[in-house]
């Protein structure tokens, strides 16, 4: 491999760990509530403006990015239990403007307690470049794998080894039969949200020193994380993986030999045509249409 | 059972039905209102509010009545004001020609992706539509040969027979008539047996399916209907504005379309002009609370879902109704 191509693998692979996580997120909640989360870009814009106020008002570094993660999960908690809770048995088209109405509320606060600045974030461990076979890689593309594949690790363990976990499971598999089982549904969909905050804030903060971060920044990582999603296949662990860094791969591939101006419109192409062939996805589960 | 409704026909006057009566109220509505304009300020805002109603009585046949979310109709506005603006000011077509042949034009591209994505139910649905609207937007911002990018480009004054509409007055004229058209239009699909349809396949397809009804058929044309209506808006609004920009594609535009319809009040044609308008209107009332714009918006949108599902207007007219009784 050319050490030109592999630097185009690497920039693929931190973007893709970043729509993998935000695609993890869409997931978790999906599968928890049957609700696409279209405010799931925000907590990834929430995490990165929280992280880098706090830190420029001369907190810690790891103390800014804990808060910021907190005060994500928190907002998750606030979208679950105040909004959709409340509009449960309502049909999807209402859901999904429910989710969408929370994103505007979100960006519209985000430029009311901040501003309309792009704002930076230091890295975790400096700017100098790392030289590996020829590509030069930011030390914060590494923190962004190493800190994904925790994170997915964690996360196979908190949904296989924990009650909570396996109460989410058995929701996604079968929501009748978990309150039968004696699992309340409305925990579960107030811990889905608040995971999938807390996924896109740790993603937030991951990506603001690579990219910056501003109050609208969410928008497009949101929708990218859930063409990420669609292609991995909705509601599949490890689909959302696969999916984020299949669609992160490409887009910086079709960036570095195609073009750069057409990159974005990559990932909406693969999720269209993902759509149109295979709904399912790569690792989603093959249904057919019920009565 | 169809004599019985014959003789209430019979006996009910034509301007009383709900149709042609609430048609007539918003003629009565657009003739009087210019009355209370002080100046052109007030123009320029009514006629935004006119084009965002056609669009939003369009899109409202798909979702209201159909169930069928599109989330990237603002993809099919621009469609139809750059087609209409590349026609008249590129090529040097004259500008009500370039106006048909573009909505004509996005007529067949919604055709061509309706047929494919149509099949996708909820969420999926939504994703698709999103996906083109996001895709048309980029194209346009990127093609700056053709469109100058996201700088936007000049398009010139419409004319018509040796007529060119500059004044507020003749736009307002031109919008108020196309938006009554717009809305005699909907009414009319919407009490037609495609109207039925539509609803009955909104309740279930499988349903409307087993009672004979075309579902995808019936998906695919009240999609092109809505692409045709926003398209034909995004034309008159490039000739209006003289000048367009890639920005109204985007997907926080679509979005704002689908506030409207949904805040208005799903399934009612009515609803979606009063929606369109009043969410045209609010902002540019409230421009002192500029900054706040997004946050209340967003907030509407979600107690318009959480509060009243079925949206201000079917909800007070259901209000009314249990009152008068």
């Amino acid at each position: 491999m050319s050490a030109e191509s592999l630097q185009f693998v690497a920039g693929g692979l931190t973007t893709g760990a970043i729509y993998a996580l935000v695609a993890l997120g869409f997931s978790i909640i999906f599968n928890a509530s049957g609700v696409i989360n279209f405010a799931q870009g925000e907590f990834v814009m929430i995490g990165g403006m929280s992280a880098a106020t706090l830190f420029a008002s001369g907190m810690a570094l790891p103390v800014a990015i804990a808060c910021a993660v907190g005060a994500a999960g928190i907002v998750g908690l606030m979208l679950a239990k105040f909004a959709v809770g409340r509009a449960r048995r309502a049909d999807v088209v209402t859901l999904i403007i429910i989710t969408i109405g929370a994103s505007m509320l979100l960006r519209g606060l985000a430029q009311i307690v901040w501003d309309k600045r792009i704002h930076a974030l230091p890295s975790l461990s400096g700017h100098r470049p790392v030289e590996l076979f020829g590509a030069t890689i930011l030390p914060q593309s590494l923190w962004v794998l190493a800190v994904t594949i925790a994170v997915v690790a964690m996360l196979s363990w908190f949904f296989g080894q924990t009650r909570l976990g396996k109460a989410m499971l058995a929701t996604s598999y079968n929501r009748l039969a978990a309150e039968l089982v004696g699992i309340d549904v409305r925990i579960v969909l107030l811990a889905s949200f608040g995971l999938a905050a807390v996924l896109g804030a740790i993603a937030g903060v991951l990506i603001a020193p690579i990219t910056f971060v501003s109050y609208d920044s969410g928008v497009m990582l949101g929708l990218k994380g859930f063409a990420a999603a669609i292609l991995g296949g909705l509601g599949s662990f490890p689909g959302a993986v696969v999916g984020g860094l299949t669609l992160g791969l490409l887009e910086s591939l079709a960036a570095g030999y195609l073009s750069s101006a057409y990159k974005d419109v990559i990932a909406f192409v693969v999720m269209l045509a993902v759509l149109l062939v295979m709904p399912g996805g790569i690792l989603g589960a093959r249904t057919s249409a019920r009565v | 059972m169809r004599a019985s409704s014959r003789a209430d026909a019979r006996r009910t006057w034509w301007w009383a039905t709900p149709r042609s009566g609430g048609i007539a109220a918003l003629a009565l509505v657009v003739a009087v209102l210019p009355l209370g304009f002080a100046n052109g300020y007030f123009y320029d805002v009514a006629i935004q509010a006119g084009l965002n109603s056609i669009i939003c009585v369009g899109l409202n046949l798909l979702i209201g009545y159909a169930g069928q979310i599109s989330l990237g109709h603002a993809g099919f506005f621009a469609l139809g004001a750059y087609g209409s603006a590349l026609l008249a000011a590129r090529y040097g077509w004259p500008p009500s020609l370039a106006l048909v042949t573009a909505v004509a034009g996005v007529a067949l591209v919604a055709y061509c992706v309706g047929r494919p994505i149509l099949r996708l139910k909820g969420h999926y649905l939504a994703m698709a539509t999103l996906g083109f609207g996001v895709i048309v937007s980029i194209v346009l911002a990127n093609d700056d040969r053709l469109t100058g990018g996201p700088d936007g480009m000049q398009v010139p004054p419409f004319a018509l027979a040796g007529y060119v509409a500059r004044s507020d007055h003749a736009w307002y004229a031109i919008v108020g008539a196309c938006l009554l058209a717009a809305v005699w239009l909907a009414q009319n699909l919407v009490e037609s047996p495609t109207g039925r349809a539509l609803r009955a396949l909104h309740t279930s397809e499988v349903a409307a399916a087993i009672a004979g009804i075309d579902c995808p058929r019936h998906k695919v044309n009240v999609f092109v209907v809505s692409a045709v209506f926003a398209a034909a808006a995004g034309g008159l609004t490039a000739y209006y504005a003289g000048f367009i920009t890639p920005s109204s594609a985007s997907f926080v535009r679509s979005v704002e379309l689908v506030t409207m319809v949904v805040f208005g009040g799903m399934a009612s044609t009515f609803g979606a002009v009063v929606g369109a308008t009043v969410l045209t209107v609010l902002p540019q009332a409230l421009t002192v609370l500029k900054e706040y714009e997004l946050a209340v918006f967003g907030a509407l949108l979600m107690a318009t879902m959480v509060f009243l599902p079925r949206g201000v207007v079917p909800t007070l007219s259901g209000l009314l109704q249990r009152g008068t009784r």
